[in-house]
């Protein structure tokens, strides 16, 4: 058939084309980084078994909640989040959740060193402390302590399940990253208002907020709404286990999220700038289908014309 | 006045007032075709075809789209694709069209070299068929300035600066273009406005133009055969239909259309649905940013072959390298000295000069995407090089063209 031998070459042509265009282009442009699966194999395993009951208190004696509120076990926020930032430079995130949507070990980590195990060292030199004090002990044996906090704040957590994916983001995210898509802003969702007035000063206050938070940065970090489609999911992804290793000396914090956390933040995001992506899979199936059909027929019609002309 | 009698129907109504039969006649039913053609002579009313997706297409879009530089990207990523009901489908469906359309332009192109259907009466054809091109690269570049994202205001910027001529440094010409020092509120009103109206109505012109000039030369064939048309359409008309060497185009050849045009349409849709990203560029879903250049500029795939001619050298030749290959093809029927209109393959010399430009536009469009460092450079200005000698050997190797 020499048609087919012509649509071969028609084929060729094209998918070299294609191929040379994108998935070589896209290697050589950008980095690939293989994600680890969010195991953090470079922080030691908590070596003790913690103990909730005893962590509740401990949690309280280390000052964490002098800085933090914890909803779940009705502590109220210190701070409103501009007077917070004013302080710290960003909001020190509510830690009902933490226990679900971080890593054991990461949050080990945290406590006893954040600017370490949040890989943002480079930052912090030169006298310039970490806003979040490390924890040295409370008197006792102070690895028995760090356990028994990781265990009291996943004892009040809710289970990975239950967690949406808008809570997951909020906590993790949503104290540095706006997501108007979503109308979430960094001190909170953004309400409707009644009046203009009000409306207005909600929005000078996300200003005096990102303010602070651009001093702490050194940059406003980006608004997330349209990521999922300007970066993708894998990069997300591997850029949250490992912000360093993508972007070098970025002052954005290694969040410490485990896998399911992460696959949440990842699903706020696709709802965010891929609202669409079920619709557009069922609606594509049942075009192709329509599609089939009307080939089918043309080609019955072409056939049944053809035969005369033969 | 004409007498007219009282209609039975409506086709006689219409008819009495038309003269549709005639017109369908004239158009369709005898308008002949030669029989001994492949799917590629369906390429033109796939394109035909896909310029209609086009245009239904961008007026659903343009009931929600705000030519605001505030408002563009949000109208486009957040009404459009979250609010409005389908407007996802309707952008992927305007997107890729506008990227495929061009696949199919590149097809035809190559197709009517192969043949060497551009010359013996078909010169209008092909130069018609040119001003298509020029006229739909214009309107991929307008439409493409319109989200309003990092790729528009950067491609934007670059493009708009290559009207400052090198070293003449017609900044103000640059400025008239824009309509402002940088792209802002006025570049972005005045693109709209081409994209959604002069260049669309240009291009319906210049299809008209492009089927008044396929009319009297008719279509080429697989074998550049000379046709006595009306011979062959006395034999069709007499119902010796086997023995035509031609077919009417309605409805023996928009039966094959159709079918050609039924396989283009799952490819394509396949495309809109599960692999739209090479037709929408990543970085065109960041938010322009007049602050942030981003690292690799680089335009849509089908620009990039000439793209990639403009970057080795310096300035001023890069420039005139850059007009010349936006302008050569047109001169294609007037550089191929040969009398012989038949498929490359019976051409000798013709026949490696065609495959090596083929190969030669595909590695260019390949470096033009790829940073401009070390090999690809080499590759890229080699490729360059064996363009531009291509075009200056064509009339050379045509000349002593055997006859076939
Ligand atoms: C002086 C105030 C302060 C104290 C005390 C404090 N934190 Fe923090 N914490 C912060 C700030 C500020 C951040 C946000 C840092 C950032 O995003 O750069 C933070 C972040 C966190 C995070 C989120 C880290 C991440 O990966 O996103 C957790 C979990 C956390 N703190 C737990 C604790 C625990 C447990 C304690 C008690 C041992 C504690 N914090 C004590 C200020 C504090
Ligand atoms: C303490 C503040 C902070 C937190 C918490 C934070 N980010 Fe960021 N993020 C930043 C900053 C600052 C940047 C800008 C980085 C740069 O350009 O160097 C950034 C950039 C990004 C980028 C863009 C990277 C690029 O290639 O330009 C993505 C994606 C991102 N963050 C995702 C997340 C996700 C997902 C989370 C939650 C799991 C998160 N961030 C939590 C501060 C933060
Ligand atoms: C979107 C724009 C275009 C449309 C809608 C279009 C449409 C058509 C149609 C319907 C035909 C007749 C059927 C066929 O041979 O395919 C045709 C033929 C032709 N077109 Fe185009 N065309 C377009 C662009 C171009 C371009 C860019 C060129 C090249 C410069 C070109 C060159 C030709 C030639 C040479 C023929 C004659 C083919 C032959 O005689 O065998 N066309 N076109």
């Amino acid at each position: 058939m020499k048609e087919l031998k012509i649509l071969a070459v028609v084929v060729f042509f094209t998918l070299l084309t294609y191929w040379g265009v994108e998935p070589y282009a896209h290697s050589v442009m950008h980095k690939h980084v293989e994600s680890k699966d969010f195991k953090y194999e470079d922080l030691k395993p908590l070596k003790k078994r913690g103990d909730a009951k005893r962590g509740a208190e401990t949690f309280v004696n280390a000052g964490c909640t002098g800085c933090h509120g914890v909803q779940a076990a009705n502590i109220p926020a210190p701070m409103d989040p501009i007077s917070a930032a004013a302080s710290f430079g960003v909001n020190p995130p509510d830690l009902s959740n933490a226990g679900a949507l971080y890593d054991e070990k990461f949050l080990a980590a945290l406590i006893k060193n954040p600017a370490h195990a949040l890989k943002v060292e480079h930052k912090f030199t030169e006298g310039r402390q970490h806003p979040m004090p490390g924890f040295y002990g409370v008197g006792g044996d102070m690895e028995q302590e760090v356990a028994d906090i990781v265990a009291y704040l996943k004892s009040i957590s809710k289970n990975i399940e239950e967690i949406t994916p808008k809570m997951a983001f909020e906590d993790a995210c949503g104290r540095c990253h706006a997501v108007h898509y979503e109308k979430w802003t960094q001190i909170g969702e953004k309400p409707k208002f009644k009046h203009e007035k009000d409306e207005l000063l909600f929005d000078a206050k996300v200003l005096d907020y990102q303010d602070y938070l651009t001093k702490y940065m050194g940059k406003l970090p980006p608004d997330l709404s349209m990521y999922i489609r300007s970066r993708g999911e894998h990069y997300i992804s591997t850029f949250m286990e490992d912000p360093q290793a993508l972007l070098p000396g970025t002052s954005m914090p290694r969040v410490g999220v485990n896998k399911e956390a992460a696959e949440k933040v990842v699903e706020y995001l696709q709802d965010s700038g891929d609202l669409k992506r079920d619709e557009r899979d069922s609606v594509g199936v049942i075009v192709m289908f329509y599609l089939f059909v009307f080939a089918f027929l043309a080609y019955l019609w072409k056939q049944s014309i053809w035969k005369e002309l033969h | 006045m004409a007498q007219f009698e009282k209609a039975n129907s409506l086709h006689e109504w219409l008819d009495q007032r038309l003269a549709i039969d005639t017109l369908e006649r004239v158009l369709a039913k005898e308008y002949w075709i030669p029989k001994n053609i492949n799917f590629l002579w369906a390429m033109g009313m796939v394109l035909a075809f896909t310029f209609g997706i086009l245009l239904v297409s961008g007026i659903f879009l343009l009931m929600y789209y705000q030519p605001n530089v505030k408002l563009a990207f949000d109208s486009v990523n957040y009404t459009i694709m979250r609010e409005v009901e389908f407007g996802w489908l309707w952008r992927h469906v305007h997107a890729v069209a506008a990227s495929v359309v061009f696949l199919i332009i590149y097809i035809h192109m190559f197709t009517g070299i192969y043949y060497g259907s551009y010359k013996k009466g078909r010169e209008m054809i092909w130069i018609s068929g040119m001003l298509l091109f020029v006229t739909f690269s214009a309107e991929a570049f307008s439409g493409y300035m319109l989200p309003w994202g990092q790729m528009s205001y950067w491609a934007g910027m670059v493009i708009t600066n290559l009207f400052s001529v090198g070293s003449l440094e017609l900044n103000g010409l640059v400025e008239w273009i824009r309509g402002d020092y940088v792209p802002g509120q006025a570049f972005l009103d005045r693109f709209f406005m081409l994209h959604v109206l002069l260049l669309p109505l240009a291009i319906l012109g210049l299809i008209g133009l492009h089927f008044g000039a396929l009319r009297i030369p008719h279509v080429n064939n697989q074998d550049g055969e000379e046709i006595d048309f009306e011979a062959e359409a006395a034999k069709y008309k007499a119902g010796n239909k086997k023995e035509a060497k031609v077919i009417a185009f309605k409805p023996d050849f928009l039966s094959k259309d159709m079918f050609v045009l039924s396989v283009f349409l799952i490819f394509f849709f396949y495309l809109v649905f599960w692999h739209y990203s090479f037709a929408m560029d990543p970085i065109n879903f960041d938010p322009a940013d007049p602050m942030k250049t981003p690292p690799h500029i680089y335009p849509e795939w089908y620009f990039l072959w000439s793209y990639e001619i403009l970057r080795p050298f310096p300035k001023d030749p890069g420039l005139v390298a850059f007009g010349i290959a936006q302008v050569i093809f047109f001169l294609i029927p007037f550089l191929d000295r040969s009398p012989n209109v038949a498929p490359a393959v019976r051409r000798g010399k013709f026949n490696i000069w065609f495959w090596v430009m083929l190969v030669d536009v595909i590695v260019l469009t390949v470096m033009g995407k790829l940073p401009p460092e070390g090999i690809f450079s080499t590759i890229g200005l080699v490729a360059t090089v064996v363009f531009f000698a291509l075009w200056i050997s064509l009339p050379f190797i045509t000349k002593n063209e055997k006859a076939v």
